[in-house]
Protein backbone atom coordinates (compact mmCIF):
# COMPACT_ATOMS: atom_id res chain seq x y z
CA UNK A 1 0.00 0.00 0.00
CA UNK A 2 1.19 3.46 -0.85
CA UNK A 3 2.36 5.48 2.11
CA UNK A 4 0.30 8.33 3.42
CA UNK A 5 1.71 11.61 2.12
CA UNK A 6 0.87 15.23 2.86
CA UNK A 7 2.15 18.71 2.30
CA UNK A 8 3.03 19.73 5.82
CA UNK A 9 4.55 22.64 7.68
CA UNK A 10 7.70 21.86 9.68
CA UNK A 11 5.97 22.57 12.99
CA UNK A 12 3.12 20.19 12.11
CA UNK A 13 5.66 17.50 11.21
CA UNK A 14 7.16 17.95 14.68
CA UNK A 15 3.78 17.34 16.27
CA UNK A 16 3.12 14.23 14.17
CA UNK A 17 6.64 12.97 14.84
CA UNK A 18 6.01 13.33 18.57
CA UNK A 19 2.78 11.34 18.27
CA UNK A 20 4.60 8.64 16.29
CA UNK A 21 7.15 8.40 19.10
CA UNK A 22 4.36 7.84 21.60
CA UNK A 23 4.24 11.33 23.09
CA UNK A 24 1.19 11.49 25.35
CA UNK A 25 1.75 14.76 27.17
CA UNK A 26 2.34 18.31 25.96
CA UNK A 27 2.72 21.20 28.37
CA UNK A 28 3.43 24.50 26.72
CA UNK A 29 2.90 28.16 26.39
CA UNK A 30 2.42 29.36 22.81
CA UNK A 31 5.17 31.47 21.31
CA UNK A 32 6.04 32.46 17.76
CA UNK A 33 7.38 30.77 15.70
CA UNK A 34 6.65 27.47 17.47
CA UNK A 35 2.91 27.82 18.09
CA UNK A 36 1.74 25.37 15.42
CA UNK A 37 3.38 22.50 17.32
CA UNK A 38 1.03 23.20 20.23
CA UNK A 39 -1.88 23.90 17.91
CA UNK A 40 -1.68 20.51 16.19
CA UNK A 41 -1.10 18.61 19.44
CA UNK A 42 -4.05 20.34 21.11
CA UNK A 43 -6.22 18.70 18.46
CA UNK A 44 -4.41 15.37 18.11
CA UNK A 45 -3.36 14.41 21.66
CA UNK A 46 -6.90 14.04 23.05
CA UNK A 47 -7.71 11.68 20.16
CA UNK A 48 -5.05 9.22 21.39
CA UNK A 49 -5.83 9.60 25.07
CA UNK A 50 -2.99 12.05 25.67
CA UNK A 51 -3.06 15.28 27.63
CA UNK A 52 -2.53 18.80 26.32
CA UNK A 53 -2.11 21.58 28.83
CA UNK A 54 -1.52 25.24 28.09
CA UNK A 55 0.24 26.44 31.23
CA UNK A 56 0.45 29.96 32.62
CA UNK A 57 3.96 30.51 31.30
CA UNK A 58 7.01 28.77 29.87
CA UNK A 59 8.47 27.93 33.28
CA UNK A 60 5.33 26.17 34.43
CA UNK A 61 5.18 24.41 31.08
CA UNK A 62 8.63 22.91 31.66
CA UNK A 63 7.66 21.95 35.22
CA UNK A 64 4.57 20.17 33.91
CA UNK A 65 6.68 18.26 31.41
CA UNK A 66 9.04 17.07 34.16
CA UNK A 67 6.11 16.02 36.32
CA UNK A 68 4.44 14.14 33.50
CA UNK A 69 7.69 12.43 32.53
CA UNK A 70 8.28 11.25 36.10
CA UNK A 71 4.75 9.87 36.09
CA UNK A 72 5.76 7.64 33.19
CA UNK A 73 4.57 9.76 30.27
CA UNK A 74 6.46 10.74 27.13
CA UNK A 75 6.40 14.49 27.51
CA UNK A 76 7.08 17.38 25.16
CA UNK A 77 7.19 21.14 25.23
CA UNK A 78 7.75 23.51 22.32
CA UNK A 79 8.89 27.09 22.49
CA UNK A 80 11.32 29.63 21.08
CA UNK A 81 14.44 31.36 22.45
CA UNK A 82 12.71 33.53 25.07
CA UNK A 83 10.86 30.47 26.35
CA UNK A 84 14.02 28.39 26.46
CA UNK A 85 15.69 31.13 28.51
CA UNK A 86 12.85 30.94 31.03
CA UNK A 87 13.01 27.15 31.16
CA UNK A 88 16.74 26.96 31.92
CA UNK A 89 16.49 26.38 35.65
CA UNK A 90 14.09 23.49 35.10
CA UNK A 91 16.14 22.09 32.23
CA UNK A 92 18.98 21.87 34.75
CA UNK A 93 16.61 20.13 37.13
CA UNK A 94 15.64 17.63 34.43
CA UNK A 95 19.36 17.01 33.84
CA UNK A 96 20.30 16.32 37.45
CA UNK A 97 17.10 14.40 38.21
CA UNK A 98 17.62 12.47 34.95
CA UNK A 99 14.15 13.03 33.58
CA UNK A 100 13.53 11.96 29.98
CA UNK A 101 11.72 14.69 28.05
CA UNK A 102 11.90 16.63 24.78
CA UNK A 103 12.17 20.38 24.30
CA UNK A 104 11.56 21.91 20.88
CA UNK A 105 13.14 25.30 20.20
CA UNK A 106 11.95 26.94 16.97
CA UNK A 107 14.63 29.57 16.72
CA UNK A 108 14.06 33.26 16.06
CA UNK A 109 16.41 36.18 16.64
CA UNK A 110 17.39 37.47 20.08
CA UNK A 111 18.31 38.30 22.77
CA UNK A 112 15.09 38.90 24.71
CA UNK A 113 12.03 39.40 22.53
CA UNK A 114 14.26 40.08 19.52
CA UNK A 115 12.46 39.69 16.20
CA UNK A 116 9.71 37.15 16.84
CA UNK A 117 8.83 36.50 13.19
CA UNK A 118 12.35 36.32 11.77
CA UNK A 119 14.52 33.21 11.60
CA UNK A 120 17.62 32.78 13.74
CA UNK A 121 20.19 30.18 14.78
CA UNK A 122 21.43 32.07 17.78
CA UNK A 123 20.39 29.56 20.46
CA UNK A 124 22.79 26.80 19.45
CA UNK A 125 25.33 27.54 22.17
CA UNK A 126 22.53 28.16 24.67
CA UNK A 127 21.46 24.57 24.05
CA UNK A 128 24.86 23.49 25.39
CA UNK A 129 25.55 26.04 28.08
CA UNK A 130 22.15 27.55 28.91
CA UNK A 131 21.70 26.00 32.32
CA UNK A 132 24.47 26.11 34.89
CA UNK A 133 26.69 23.28 36.00
CA UNK A 134 28.22 20.36 34.15
CA UNK A 135 25.53 18.29 32.54
CA UNK A 136 25.09 16.07 29.50
CA UNK A 137 23.51 17.69 26.43
CA UNK A 138 21.92 16.25 23.33
CA UNK A 139 20.65 18.69 20.70
CA UNK A 140 19.37 17.81 17.22
CA UNK A 141 19.11 20.22 14.27
CA UNK A 142 16.87 18.98 11.43
CA UNK A 143 16.78 20.87 8.14
CA UNK A 144 13.69 19.61 6.33
CA UNK A 145 10.06 18.88 7.12
CA UNK A 146 10.59 15.13 6.80
CA UNK A 147 13.64 15.35 9.02
CA UNK A 148 11.79 17.34 11.69
CA UNK A 149 9.43 14.36 11.90
CA UNK A 150 12.19 11.76 12.15
CA UNK A 151 14.42 13.81 14.46
CA UNK A 152 11.53 14.42 16.85
CA UNK A 153 11.11 10.64 17.02
CA UNK A 154 14.86 10.26 17.57
CA UNK A 155 14.80 12.95 20.27
CA UNK A 156 12.24 10.94 22.23
CA UNK A 157 14.29 7.77 21.70
CA UNK A 158 17.48 9.39 22.99
CA UNK A 159 15.66 10.98 25.91
CA UNK A 160 14.19 7.62 26.91
CA UNK A 161 17.35 5.64 26.27
CA UNK A 162 19.68 7.96 28.18
CA UNK A 163 17.11 9.25 30.68
CA UNK A 164 17.73 12.93 30.06
CA UNK A 165 16.23 16.01 28.39
CA UNK A 166 16.87 16.27 24.64
CA UNK A 167 16.51 19.47 22.65
CA UNK A 168 15.49 19.81 19.00
CA UNK A 169 16.39 23.14 17.43
CA UNK A 170 15.26 24.34 14.04
CA UNK A 171 14.89 27.84 12.66
CA UNK A 172 11.71 29.62 11.67
CA UNK A 173 12.36 28.96 7.97
CA UNK A 174 12.28 25.19 8.38
CA UNK A 175 9.51 25.44 10.97
CA UNK A 176 7.14 27.33 8.74
CA UNK A 177 7.84 26.09 5.24
CA UNK A 178 5.68 23.36 3.75
CA UNK A 179 7.08 20.28 2.03
CA UNK A 180 5.83 16.87 1.10
CA UNK A 181 6.21 14.34 3.84
CA UNK A 182 5.81 10.58 3.74
CA UNK A 183 4.45 9.31 7.02
CA UNK A 184 6.44 6.30 8.17
CA UNK A 185 4.35 3.22 8.88
CA UNK A 186 4.13 2.08 12.51
CA UNK A 187 7.26 0.06 13.22
CA UNK A 188 9.21 1.60 10.37
CA UNK A 189 11.10 3.96 12.68
CA UNK A 190 12.43 2.60 15.92
CA UNK A 191 10.57 3.75 19.04
CA UNK A 192 12.42 3.34 22.32
CA UNK A 193 10.88 3.43 25.77
CA UNK A 194 12.72 3.91 29.05
CA UNK A 195 14.00 0.93 30.98
CA UNK A 196 11.78 0.24 33.96
CA UNK A 197 12.97 -1.39 37.16
CA UNK A 198 12.88 -5.15 37.53
CA UNK A 199 13.63 -5.09 41.27
CA UNK A 200 10.86 -4.96 43.83
CA UNK A 201 9.61 -1.53 44.97
CA UNK A 202 11.33 -2.05 48.35
CA UNK A 203 14.70 -2.59 46.69
CA UNK A 204 14.37 0.15 44.06
CA UNK A 205 16.93 2.95 43.98
CA UNK A 206 16.26 5.54 41.25
CA UNK A 207 19.95 6.34 40.63
CA UNK A 208 21.58 3.01 41.29
CA UNK A 209 24.83 2.92 39.27
CA UNK A 210 25.06 -0.85 39.56
CA UNK A 211 22.58 -0.93 36.67
CA UNK A 212 25.02 0.99 34.47
CA UNK A 213 25.24 4.65 33.55
CA UNK A 214 21.48 4.84 32.89
CA UNK A 215 19.62 3.48 35.93
CA UNK A 216 16.05 2.23 35.32
CA UNK A 217 13.30 4.76 35.98
CA UNK A 218 10.07 3.86 37.73
CA UNK A 219 6.88 5.86 37.27
CA UNK A 220 5.25 7.87 40.01
CA UNK A 221 1.79 6.60 40.66
CA UNK A 222 2.90 2.97 40.59
CA UNK A 223 4.08 0.91 43.59
CA UNK A 224 7.51 2.46 43.30
CA UNK A 225 8.07 5.43 45.61
CA UNK A 226 11.23 7.44 45.35
CA UNK A 227 12.76 10.82 46.07
CA UNK A 228 13.61 13.39 43.41
CA UNK A 229 15.65 16.49 44.15
CA UNK A 230 17.77 19.11 42.44
CA UNK A 231 20.55 18.48 44.94
CA UNK A 232 23.39 16.10 44.21
CA UNK A 233 22.08 12.79 45.34
CA UNK A 234 23.04 9.27 46.29
CA UNK A 235 21.73 6.14 44.60
CA UNK A 236 18.53 6.26 46.67
CA UNK A 237 17.72 9.76 45.41
CA UNK A 238 18.31 11.52 48.74
CA UNK A 239 20.77 14.44 48.94
CA UNK A 240 24.38 13.79 49.72
CA UNK A 241 27.55 15.84 50.11
CA UNK A 242 29.86 12.82 50.20
CA UNK A 243 32.67 13.77 47.86
CA UNK A 244 33.02 10.41 46.14
CA UNK A 245 29.28 10.02 45.59
CA UNK A 246 28.91 13.52 44.16
CA UNK A 247 31.91 13.03 41.90
CA UNK A 248 30.73 9.59 40.73
CA UNK A 249 27.24 10.86 40.02
CA UNK A 250 28.36 13.86 37.98
CA UNK A 251 30.85 11.85 35.95
CA UNK A 252 28.30 9.13 35.32
CA UNK A 253 25.84 11.65 33.92
CA UNK A 254 28.40 13.14 31.55
CA UNK A 255 29.41 9.60 30.52
CA UNK A 256 25.85 8.90 29.34
CA UNK A 257 26.54 11.14 26.36
CA UNK A 258 30.33 11.14 26.03
CA UNK A 259 30.48 7.36 26.29
CA UNK A 260 27.80 6.85 23.68
CA UNK A 261 28.64 9.47 21.06
CA UNK A 262 28.67 7.01 18.12
CA UNK A 263 25.09 6.07 18.98
CA UNK A 264 23.99 9.69 19.31
CA UNK A 265 25.96 11.38 16.55
CA UNK A 266 24.33 11.76 13.13
CA UNK A 267 25.79 13.75 10.23
CA UNK A 268 25.23 14.05 6.51
CA UNK A 269 28.11 14.57 4.13
CA UNK A 270 27.66 15.71 0.55
CA UNK A 271 30.58 15.59 -1.89
CA UNK A 272 33.13 15.90 0.89
CA UNK A 273 35.36 13.07 -0.38
CA UNK A 274 37.61 15.20 -2.60
CA UNK A 275 36.59 18.59 -1.20
CA UNK A 276 39.21 21.28 -0.73
CA UNK A 277 36.66 23.57 0.84
CA UNK A 278 34.12 22.24 3.35
CA UNK A 279 30.97 24.09 4.27
CA UNK A 280 29.85 23.32 7.82
CA UNK A 281 26.15 24.18 7.99
CA UNK A 282 23.00 23.07 9.80
CA UNK A 283 19.26 23.79 9.67
CA UNK A 284 17.95 26.03 6.88
CA UNK A 285 21.46 27.34 6.26
CA UNK A 286 22.54 23.86 5.17
CA UNK A 287 19.92 24.01 2.42
CA UNK A 288 21.50 27.19 1.05
CA UNK A 289 24.90 25.53 1.37
CA UNK A 290 23.85 22.45 -0.59
CA UNK A 291 22.50 24.68 -3.36
CA UNK A 292 25.84 26.51 -3.35
CA UNK A 293 27.78 23.23 -3.52
CA UNK A 294 25.82 22.15 -6.59
CA UNK A 295 26.42 25.46 -8.35
CA UNK A 296 30.12 25.53 -7.47
CA UNK A 297 30.66 21.93 -8.56
CA UNK A 298 29.33 22.89 -12.01
CA UNK A 299 32.25 25.32 -12.17
CA UNK A 300 34.67 22.62 -11.07
CA UNK A 301 35.18 23.92 -7.54
CA UNK A 302 35.98 21.06 -5.17
CA UNK A 303 33.61 21.91 -2.36
CA UNK A 304 31.49 19.73 -0.09
CA UNK A 305 28.97 20.03 2.71
CA UNK A 306 29.24 18.67 6.23
CA UNK A 307 25.84 18.86 7.91
CA UNK A 308 25.53 17.91 11.57
CA UNK A 309 22.07 16.55 12.42
CA UNK A 310 23.19 15.94 15.98
CA UNK A 311 24.74 19.27 16.92
CA UNK A 312 25.53 18.33 20.54
CA UNK A 313 27.55 16.33 21.32
CA UNK A 314 29.68 18.08 18.71
CA UNK A 315 31.02 15.78 15.94
CA UNK A 316 34.61 16.44 16.99
CA UNK A 317 36.34 13.51 15.38
CA UNK A 318 34.94 13.92 11.88
CA UNK A 319 35.28 17.71 11.82
CA UNK A 320 38.93 17.37 12.90
CA UNK A 321 39.53 14.93 10.01
CA UNK A 322 37.87 17.24 7.51
CA UNK A 323 39.92 20.16 8.82
CA UNK A 324 43.09 18.22 8.00
CA UNK A 325 41.80 17.36 4.53
CA UNK A 326 40.50 20.81 3.56
CA UNK A 327 42.19 24.09 2.82
CA UNK A 328 39.33 25.91 4.44
CA UNK A 329 36.05 25.43 6.26
CA UNK A 330 33.26 27.95 5.69
CA UNK A 331 30.67 28.21 8.47
CA UNK A 332 27.46 30.06 7.52
CA UNK A 333 25.17 30.72 10.49
CA UNK A 334 22.15 32.88 11.28
CA UNK A 335 24.01 34.28 14.28
CA UNK A 336 27.21 36.23 14.81
CA UNK A 337 29.48 33.20 15.01
CA UNK A 338 28.57 30.41 17.44
CA UNK A 339 29.27 26.92 16.07
CA UNK A 340 32.33 28.31 14.29
CA UNK A 341 33.92 28.38 17.75
CA UNK A 342 33.56 24.60 18.00
CA UNK A 343 34.90 24.11 14.47
CA UNK A 344 37.93 26.25 15.38
CA UNK A 345 38.40 24.36 18.64
CA UNK A 346 38.58 20.94 17.02
CA UNK A 347 40.43 22.06 13.84
CA UNK A 348 43.31 23.25 16.03
CA UNK A 349 44.59 25.60 13.35
CA UNK A 350 44.94 22.95 10.64
CA UNK A 351 42.96 24.96 8.06
CA UNK A 352 41.45 28.37 7.47
CA UNK A 353 38.02 28.86 9.01
CA UNK A 354 35.72 31.62 7.81
CA UNK A 355 32.23 32.51 8.99
CA UNK A 356 29.27 33.94 7.09
CA UNK A 357 26.90 35.56 9.52
CA UNK A 358 23.50 37.13 9.23
CA UNK A 359 21.17 38.43 11.93
CA UNK A 360 18.86 40.73 9.96
CA UNK A 361 15.96 38.29 9.79
CA UNK A 362 16.81 37.23 6.24
CA UNK A 363 18.18 33.82 5.23
CA UNK A 364 21.78 33.35 4.12
CA UNK A 365 21.28 32.93 0.37
CA UNK A 366 23.35 30.58 -1.80
CA UNK A 367 25.01 33.55 -3.55
CA UNK A 368 26.67 34.68 -0.31
CA UNK A 369 28.08 31.21 0.27
CA UNK A 370 29.27 30.86 -3.33
CA UNK A 371 31.12 34.18 -3.10
CA UNK A 372 32.78 33.23 0.19
CA UNK A 373 33.89 29.80 -1.05
CA UNK A 374 35.46 31.37 -4.14
CA UNK A 375 37.32 33.80 -1.92
CA UNK A 376 38.87 31.13 0.32
CA UNK A 377 39.68 28.50 -2.29
CA UNK B 1 11.02 20.47 -15.87
CA UNK B 2 14.19 19.29 -14.21
CA UNK B 3 15.07 22.75 -12.99
CA UNK B 4 13.42 24.68 -10.24
CA UNK B 5 10.44 26.81 -11.17
CA UNK B 6 9.54 29.65 -8.83
CA UNK B 7 6.08 31.14 -8.48
CA UNK B 8 5.07 34.06 -6.27
CA UNK B 9 1.48 34.91 -5.37
CA UNK B 10 1.03 38.42 -3.98
CA UNK B 11 -1.89 40.59 -3.03
CA UNK B 12 -3.61 42.03 0.02
CA UNK B 13 -3.57 40.09 3.30
CA UNK B 14 -6.82 38.12 3.51
CA UNK B 15 -7.24 37.55 -0.22
CA UNK B 16 -6.34 33.89 0.18
CA UNK B 17 -3.06 33.94 -1.70
CA UNK B 18 -1.28 31.85 0.90
CA UNK B 19 -3.97 29.23 0.43
CA UNK B 20 -3.50 29.49 -3.34
CA UNK B 21 0.20 28.79 -2.87
CA UNK B 22 -0.48 25.80 -0.62
CA UNK B 23 -2.94 24.35 -3.15
CA UNK B 24 -0.41 24.71 -5.96
CA UNK B 25 2.28 23.04 -3.85
CA UNK B 26 -0.14 20.20 -3.06
CA UNK B 27 -1.04 19.83 -6.75
CA UNK B 28 2.65 19.49 -7.62
CA UNK B 29 3.88 17.37 -4.71
CA UNK B 30 0.89 15.18 -3.88
CA UNK B 31 -0.90 14.88 -7.23
CA UNK B 32 2.07 14.96 -9.59
CA UNK B 33 4.82 13.54 -7.37
CA UNK B 34 7.17 16.46 -7.97
CA UNK B 35 9.15 18.26 -5.30
CA UNK B 36 7.58 21.45 -3.95
CA UNK B 37 8.29 23.89 -1.16
CA UNK B 38 5.82 26.57 -0.08
CA UNK B 39 6.65 29.53 2.12
CA UNK B 40 4.95 32.80 2.89
CA UNK B 41 5.30 36.26 4.34
CA UNK B 42 4.84 36.01 8.06
CA UNK B 43 4.23 38.28 11.01
CA UNK B 44 3.44 42.00 10.90
CA UNK B 45 3.98 42.16 7.15
CA UNK B 46 1.30 39.51 6.62
CA UNK B 47 -1.42 41.47 8.44
CA UNK B 48 -3.20 43.86 6.13
CA UNK B 49 -1.04 45.48 3.49
CA UNK B 50 0.75 43.30 1.01
CA UNK B 51 1.12 39.56 1.51
CA UNK B 52 2.97 36.94 -0.49
CA UNK B 53 3.27 33.21 -0.84
CA UNK B 54 6.05 31.50 -2.76
CA UNK B 55 6.07 28.04 -4.29
CA UNK B 56 9.13 26.34 -5.73
CA UNK B 57 8.53 23.28 -7.88
CA UNK B 58 11.17 20.93 -9.27
CA UNK B 59 11.77 17.38 -10.42
CA UNK B 60 14.83 17.39 -8.17
CA UNK B 61 14.91 17.80 -4.37
CA UNK B 62 14.73 21.49 -3.49
CA UNK B 63 17.55 22.85 -1.37
CA UNK B 64 17.15 26.60 -0.94
CA UNK B 65 13.48 27.07 0.01
CA UNK B 66 13.10 30.76 -0.86
CA UNK B 67 12.79 32.42 -4.25
CA UNK B 68 16.03 33.22 -6.07
CA UNK B 69 14.70 34.47 -9.40
CA UNK B 70 10.96 34.34 -9.97
CA UNK B 71 9.59 32.64 -13.10
CA UNK B 72 6.00 33.73 -12.62
CA UNK B 73 4.46 36.33 -10.33
CA UNK B 74 0.89 37.27 -9.50
CA UNK B 75 0.00 40.74 -8.20
CA UNK B 76 -3.60 41.35 -7.13
CA UNK B 77 -3.10 44.92 -5.84
CA UNK B 78 -0.96 47.94 -6.63
CA UNK B 79 0.81 47.70 -3.28
CA UNK B 80 1.72 44.06 -3.81
CA UNK B 81 2.87 44.82 -7.37
CA UNK B 82 5.13 47.59 -6.07
CA UNK B 83 6.51 45.46 -3.23
CA UNK B 84 6.71 41.97 -4.69
CA UNK B 85 6.68 42.12 -8.51
CA UNK B 86 10.46 42.24 -8.59
CA UNK B 87 13.21 39.73 -9.14
CA UNK B 88 11.21 38.34 -12.06
CA UNK B 89 13.32 36.38 -14.49
CA UNK B 90 14.07 37.73 -17.93
CA UNK B 91 11.43 36.09 -20.13
CA UNK B 92 9.26 35.39 -17.08
CA UNK B 93 5.65 36.36 -16.64
CA UNK B 94 3.64 38.72 -14.45
CA UNK B 95 -0.13 38.30 -14.03
CA UNK B 96 -1.94 41.35 -12.68
CA UNK B 97 -5.48 42.18 -11.68
CA UNK B 98 -5.96 44.86 -14.30
CA UNK B 99 -8.62 46.72 -12.26
CA UNK B 100 -6.23 47.30 -9.37
CA UNK B 101 -2.72 47.38 -10.80
CA UNK B 102 -2.64 50.53 -12.92
CA UNK B 103 1.03 51.27 -12.59
CA UNK B 104 2.50 48.12 -14.14
CA UNK B 105 6.04 47.30 -13.02
CA UNK B 106 8.46 47.47 -15.93
CA UNK B 107 10.88 44.70 -16.79
CA UNK B 108 11.94 42.15 -19.33
CA UNK B 109 8.93 39.90 -18.75
CA UNK B 110 5.51 39.37 -20.24
CA UNK B 111 2.56 41.00 -18.50
CA UNK B 112 -0.85 39.35 -18.65
CA UNK B 113 -3.80 41.45 -17.53
CA UNK B 114 -7.05 39.99 -16.21
CA UNK B 115 -9.67 41.64 -13.95
CA UNK B 116 -9.44 38.84 -11.39
CA UNK B 117 -11.63 40.24 -8.60
CA UNK B 118 -14.30 41.35 -11.11
CA UNK B 119 -14.25 37.93 -12.75
CA UNK B 120 -14.76 36.29 -9.36
CA UNK B 121 -17.65 38.61 -8.54
CA UNK B 122 -19.45 38.78 -11.89
CA UNK B 123 -18.62 35.53 -13.66
CA UNK B 124 -18.30 33.14 -10.72
CA UNK B 125 -20.61 34.93 -8.33
CA UNK B 126 -18.46 35.38 -5.21
CA UNK B 127 -15.47 37.68 -4.68
CA UNK B 128 -14.14 35.31 -2.03
CA UNK B 129 -13.01 32.82 -4.68
CA UNK B 130 -10.75 35.36 -6.41
CA UNK B 131 -7.75 33.37 -5.14
CA UNK B 132 -8.97 30.26 -6.92
CA UNK B 133 -9.63 32.25 -10.10
CA UNK B 134 -6.05 33.51 -9.79
CA UNK B 135 -4.75 29.99 -9.19
CA UNK B 136 -6.51 28.67 -12.31
CA UNK B 137 -5.08 31.56 -14.26
CA UNK B 138 -1.53 31.00 -12.98
CA UNK B 139 -1.65 27.30 -13.82
CA UNK B 140 -2.92 28.04 -17.33
CA UNK B 141 -0.18 30.61 -17.71
CA UNK B 142 2.73 28.56 -16.43
CA UNK B 143 1.73 24.96 -17.18
CA UNK B 144 3.68 24.10 -14.06
CA UNK B 145 1.14 21.43 -13.14
CA UNK B 146 -1.65 19.94 -15.26
CA UNK B 147 -5.10 21.51 -15.28
CA UNK B 148 -6.47 18.32 -13.70
CA UNK B 149 -3.85 18.16 -10.92
CA UNK B 150 -4.66 21.76 -10.01
CA UNK B 151 -8.39 21.16 -9.95
CA UNK B 152 -8.00 18.02 -7.86
CA UNK B 153 -5.95 19.95 -5.30
CA UNK B 154 -8.53 22.76 -5.16
CA UNK B 155 -11.37 20.32 -4.58
CA UNK B 156 -9.42 18.47 -1.90
CA UNK B 157 -8.99 21.71 0.00
CA UNK B 158 -12.46 23.27 0.08
CA UNK B 159 -15.53 22.35 2.14
CA UNK B 160 -18.09 20.21 0.36
CA UNK B 161 -20.71 22.94 0.16
CA UNK B 162 -18.34 25.04 -1.93
CA UNK B 163 -17.04 22.43 -4.34
CA UNK B 164 -19.03 23.63 -7.34
CA UNK B 165 -18.26 27.28 -6.67
CA UNK B 166 -14.53 26.63 -6.52
CA UNK B 167 -14.58 24.30 -9.49
CA UNK B 168 -16.23 27.07 -11.50
CA UNK B 169 -13.77 29.67 -10.20
CA UNK B 170 -10.79 27.52 -11.13
CA UNK B 171 -12.15 26.75 -14.57
CA UNK B 172 -13.03 30.36 -15.38
CA UNK B 173 -9.61 31.56 -14.23
CA UNK B 174 -7.97 28.95 -16.41
CA UNK B 175 -10.07 29.86 -19.46
CA UNK B 176 -9.56 33.60 -19.02
CA UNK B 177 -5.83 33.18 -19.44
CA UNK B 178 -6.24 30.94 -22.46
CA UNK B 179 -8.43 33.64 -24.04
CA UNK B 180 -5.98 36.39 -23.10
CA UNK B 181 -3.09 34.45 -24.62
CA UNK B 182 -4.97 33.74 -27.84
CA UNK B 183 -6.48 37.24 -28.10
Amino acid sequence: MAKKVALLQGNSACAYGALYAGCNFFGGYPITPSTEVAEVLSVELPKVGGKFIQMEDEIAAMASVIGAALAGQKALTATSGPGVSLKQELIGYACIAEVPCVIINVMRGGPSTGMPTGPGQSDVQQAKWGTHGDHPVIALVPSSVQEIFSETVRAFNLAEKYRMPVQVLYDEIVGHMRERIEFPEPGELEVINRTEPTVSPEDYKPFDPSFGDVPPLAAFGTDYRFHVTGLNKAADGFPTTKANLVDDEQRRQIRKVDGNQPDIELNEEYLTEDAEVIIFAYGSTARSARYAVNELRKEGVKVGLFRPITLWPFPEKRVAELAKQAKAIVVPELNLGQMILEVERVAKGTCDIVGINRVDGEPINPGQIIAQVKEVK
Amino acid sequence: MAQRYEIRFSGAGGQGLITAGIILAEAASINEGKHAVQSQSYGPEARGGASKSEVIISDEPIDYPKATIVDACLAMTQESADKYANGIKSGGVLLIDSDFVKNVPAGDFRVVKIPIMRTAKDDVGREIVANVVALGAMIALTDVVSREAGEKAVLAKVPEAFLELNKKAYSIGFEKVKEALEG
